[in-house]
């Protein structure tokens, strides 16, 4: 059994538990859109093709899995900006660990007001 | 004893080039992984300003999710506006996306034969989808005639 490094500056760290919130989001992200891309190409077999399919998002119990994919795009998109911030601002490296704060603290303002807004539209009916 | 270990940007003091005994790189790939890695970053702010418009347009104005249908999707389509938006969010996405998972091939599949299986269903995958998402933007007719009686949209010719 390998012991584990003492005091690695990334391991266990912020570093690196962002960097996996970021491949698992992104890899969610992209397989949605893949079957998004399928069920929005329904508009060009009819109308009532698309409708049908539609209809199946329009259900309470698939807001909830909207909202867990838009928390997944909101993260994925914040930490991909500190990301390029990271790698293009001069003290992006020093400031990572305070970014990913600033991340988590918009995504989770972000989120919350989409689900306000999305589960009482879908929650509420009309 | 002492030992200095000349810096990698000892090339031409000041110059900031790294001297070419560092470069990892023959000429044989060039500098695809670099274009990729940049690419990552471009694609990456276009994104995030596309699917936040996408988002908040789709489903946080007026009815939001309830007033999704074929009608909503034709009135976007009928604009060459949102089919601009709409084909570079397609392209964009696929490409960022089908980047990223070709890394996560690289790191994870460690034998030569399942990461070029894995990679070759990928760009499949992206083929398929980008070509298709293009045509049905492209060839998408928002005033269908159903059974002999066309949609109604505002947006189309009485």
């Amino acid at each position: 059994m390998p012991t584990k490094p003492a005091g690695t500056l990334y391991r266990g760290r912020e570093g690196m538990w962002s960097w996996v919130g970021h491949r698992i989001t992104g890899v969610v992200i992209f397989f949605f859109l893949l079957v998004h891309v399928l069920d929005t190409s329904l508009v060009r077999v009819s109308p009532e093709a698309y409708n049908a399919v539609i209809g199946t998002y329009q259900n309470p119990l698939m807001a909830l899995g909207e909202t867990g994919l838009v928390a997944a795009i909101v993260f994925h998109a914040f930490n991909g900006l500190r990301i390029i911030a990271v790698d293009f601002w001069k003290q992006g490296a020093k400031y990572q660990r305070q970014m990913l704060w600033v991340v988590l603290g918009l995504w989770i303002v972000t989120v919350a007001a989409f689900a306000i807004r999305h589960l009482s539209l879908a929650f509420g009916g009309h | 004893m002492t030992a200095t270990i000349p810096s990698p940007r000892s090339g031409q003091p000041g110059s900031g080039r790294i001297d070419p005994k560092y470069r990892r790189t023959g000429s044989s790939k060039g500098n695809f992984e670099m274009f990729a890695w940049l690419f990552m970053r471009l694609s990456g702010v276009v994104l995030v300003v596309l699917i936040f418009g996408h988002l908040f347009v789709n489903l946080l104005v007026g009815e939001g999710i309830h007033a999704i249908d074929f009608g909503f999707v034709a009135g976007k389509w009928a604009d060459p506006f949102w089919q601009i938006w709409d084909l570079a969010m397609l392209w964009l996405a696929m490409l960022h996306g089908t980047n990223g998972v070709r890394t996560i091939i690289n790191d994870y599949a460690e034998k030569d034969a399942t990461r070029m299986w894995l990679k070759i269903v990928l760009y499949a995958a992206t083929i398929v989808i980008v070509v298709l998402g293009t045509l049905v933007i492209f060839t998408f007719n928002p005033c269908p005639v159903v059974n002999g009686v066309p949609l109604p949209g505002s947006f189309c010719p009485a």
